[in-house]
């Protein structure tokens, strides 16, 4: 008989590099070379301005309700740099950033908000999924891609995302359950940005942090900084690298913030506090990374200008793309439901088109 | 030919199904140690390994949602659920996921996954082990519906349904598993989803039904034919989405009479979308009213009250017999 402390062996850490002020701690400096940071920069500030550009979009009418992402474009960009092509990448509905860098076309991220399939169709040659509306449902489709990737003999590496209040459900649960007992390649990135809409995340969960779950599922867990890309860059790479190496999964909980609404539906000052809002926009991972790179020599004003105007200008492109794609066939609902399709839809089919054909409706938008 | 019971029968369908596609898995709880609660995939894992026969943990959600992920990939799952009862902890990837994905995607991703799952009463098993939700997927949009009823047809049918690209629902009725033995061909067979069998033809009044209730509507077709003197047809419908339209009315068309027979409760029932086939193509036909023999609108008795409860040979009879007597 005994009553003794249980010690379990799964790792758990906090990291962070960069501080809001963007000075960096020299000994845990990845030393990524100029080039890699500036193009850190630069997706994370196309994240930025895609995002603001999306907003806007929905103010005008030309898109529908949308999820911004302003504060959480650190977490996005730094994990997708560690994936290879090869790699699978399943995403949540806040990660246009990622879908930019994994070689989405700028109009198709915005054809889904515009209410369009084709915002759903990724393209040939991209590992990835499209945004997933069911909160947490994705993440054993991470496990699923993973455990076939293992059973497959492949050295690549799937990786989600998640929110803070998705850890609450089932789907989660579930996810990790079997990532960690197939041991299965995969990262699993909880972006945690406090709010579940109205839901603080200290209301989710009594536990101290989100990464400290991963004990429960025997993997690897790690907190770090979601508003300093390094750290997030770090983490990732070292989760993605030991995924590949066949050392199984790892959790990665981001703790940064959403500075803005959940959707434009809704208006944050109903349920939080606009001091600690601006608590959170002096740590805004841009700013921080910003003025980095200036001390370091790498940016200026005139650097920083340039590179917003080349920006603006894919933006620009996107959103042209997008205005000239808007009218679609609304019979394509029956096109891609089967591939198989049965007599009784073929016929249903005919009885939309004789009716659109009727009320003299021949385009959607 | 060997004769087979449905649980031998299915084996045969699983085990042609891994050895002709190394992309096809079975997943499941208790489906490779312990070879499936009812053995349907004995000898499995000792044949092909536990990285094809695959004992998940407990999570109903999890089997199906890891599948979709599999297939993401360019697998073709093949998952059980040890009992339907339980499958709604599954229900969100079966409709959020399983069933979207191909058209959510413009067809970049096909979901090639079978739903394999018990159902039904008359096993004397406890709560959540009877029902018969067949309804509730063939309401469901991008899911096929398949229900065998014999061990030949359930094999045939398994078979297709592990090839077919789109994902199938394929429900098993456990009271039959072992009630009889059929023969059953060596080489593999198949059997086309979507399309309804005439298993009895006749001329007077056509009995409709699928899954364990086609055992007590071929004894009250046997029972009229018998007693009455009445020519029956007997419509095994096989899927229930997407139903065979064109066999329905034919049989209709004929005989100017039809009663629907299944376990799972009316409202709403693959019965009410039967009749409302039958009436959409058959009205000028009809000679009396459709009659529905079906579960009622209640929850499924605990298994003291089932045999009560459950439809049988007499209340078919009697139906048909009102049924003609129009």
């Amino acid at each position: 008989m005994a009553r003794k402390k249980i010690t379990v062996d799964h790792k758990l850490e906090y990291l962070a590099i960069l501080d809001e002020h963007g000075k960096i701690d020299d000994g845990l400096d990845p030393k990524l070379d100029d080039n890699t940071l500036l193009e850190m920069h630069r997706l994370m500030l196309t994240t930025r301005l895609l995002d603001d550009r999306l907003l806007a979009m929905q103010r005008q009418g030309k898109i529908g309700t949308y999820a911004p992402i302003r504060g959480q474009e650190a977490v996005q960009i730094a994990t997708a740099m560690t994936l290879t092509p090869d790699d699978w990448m399943l995403q949540s509905f806040r990660e246009p950033g990622v879908c930019y860098y994994r070689g989405w076309p700028i109009h198709t991220i915005m054809q889904f908000w515009g209410g369009y399939e084709e915002g759903c169709t990724v393209p040939e040659g991209i590992n990835d999924t499209p945004i997933c509306v069911p909160v947490a449902s994705q993440f054993p489709h991470v496990t699923g891609v993973a455990w076939a990737m293992k059973i497959k003999g492949k050295e690549t590496v799937a990786l989600g995302y998640i929110g803070d209040g998705a850890t609450s459900e089932g789907d989660f649960h579930e996810a990790l359950t079997f990532a960690g007992v197939y041991d299965v390649p995969a990262v699993f990135v909880i972006v945690n940005n406090q709010w579940a809409i109205s839901h603080p995340r200290e209301m989710q969960t009594r536990a101290a942090t989100l990464a400290q779950k991963a004990g429960g599922y025997g993997i690897d867990g790690i907190q770090v900084d979601g508003n300093d890309p390094l750290a997030i860059y770090v983490a990732t790479t070292e989760a993605v690298a030991k995924a590949r190496a066949g050392g199984g999964p790892t959790l990665i909980e981001a703790v940064t913030y959403r500075l803005i609404m959940h959707t434009t539906a809704d208006d944050p000052k109903k349920y939080r506090d606009e001091a600690d809002v601006k608590v959170w926009e002096k740590r805004d991972p841009l700013i921080r990374f910003d003025q980095y790179l200036r001390d370091k020599g790498l940016l200026d004003d005139e650097r920083d200008a340039a590179m917003r105007d080349e920006i603006k200008k894919i933006i620009k492109e996107g959103v042209t793309q997008y205005e000239a794609n808007r009218d679609v066939d609304p019979r394509d609902c029956f096109k891609y439901l089967y591939e198989d399709v049965p007599e009784e839809l073929k016929q249903q089919a005919a009885e939309f088109d004789a009716a659109l054909q009727r009320e003299g409706v021949t385009i959607g938008h | 030919m060997p004769s087979l019971n449905m649980v031998k029968a299915l084996n045969l369908a699983l085990n042609e199904g891994l050895r002709e596609d190394e992309d096809v898995v079975i997943m499941g709880e208790d489906v490779g140690q312990d070879e499936g609660v009812f053995r349907v995939t004995e000898n499995l894992l000792k044949k092909y390994g536990r990285d094809r026969v695959i004992d998940t943990p407990l999570a109903e959600g999890a089997i199906v949602g890891t599948a979709v992920g599999m297939a993401l990939y360019g697998m073709k799952p093949v998952c059980e659920m040890q009992f339907s009862g339980f499958a709604y902890q599954a229900y969100h990837q079966i409709e959020g996921h399983m069933s979207r994905y191909r058209n959510r995607t413009r067809g970049r991703y096909n979901m090639p996954i079978v739903v394999r799952m018990p159902f039904g009463g008359g096993i004397r098993a406890i709560e959540h082990h009877s029902e018969s939700r067949e309804a509730l997927y063939a309401h469901n949009p991008g899911l096929k519906m398949v229900v065998c009823s014999t061990p030949r047809n359930a094999r045939a049918l398994l078979l297709e349904s592990i090839r077919h690209p789109d994902p199938v629902i394929f429900f098993e009725p456990k009271a039959v598993y072992r009630a009889f033995k059929e023969e059953v061909p060596d080489e593999p067979e198949t059997m086309p989803i979507g399309k309804a069998q005439v298993v009895r033809e006749g001329s007077d009044i056509t009995l409709i039904s699928y899954g364990a209730m086609m055992r007590p509507t071929l004894e009250a077709a046997a029972d009229l034919t018998d007693d009455d003197g009445v020519s029956v047809e007997v419509l095994d419908l096989l899927t229930v989405s997407p139903l065979d339209t064109e066999t329905l009315t034919k049989s209709v068309a004929k005989t100017g009479r039809a009663v629907v027979i299944h376990e799972g409760p009316r409202t709403c029932g693959v019965g009410a979308e039967v009749v409302a086939r039958i009436v959409e193509t058959c009205f000028y036909h009809l000679e009396a009213p459709v009659r529905r023999i079906t579960g009622y609108d209640v929850h499924f008795p605990y298994f003291a009250r089932e045999q009560a409860f459950l439809p049988g040979a007499d209340r078919i009879t009697h139906a048909a017999r009102e049924t003609l007597a129009c």
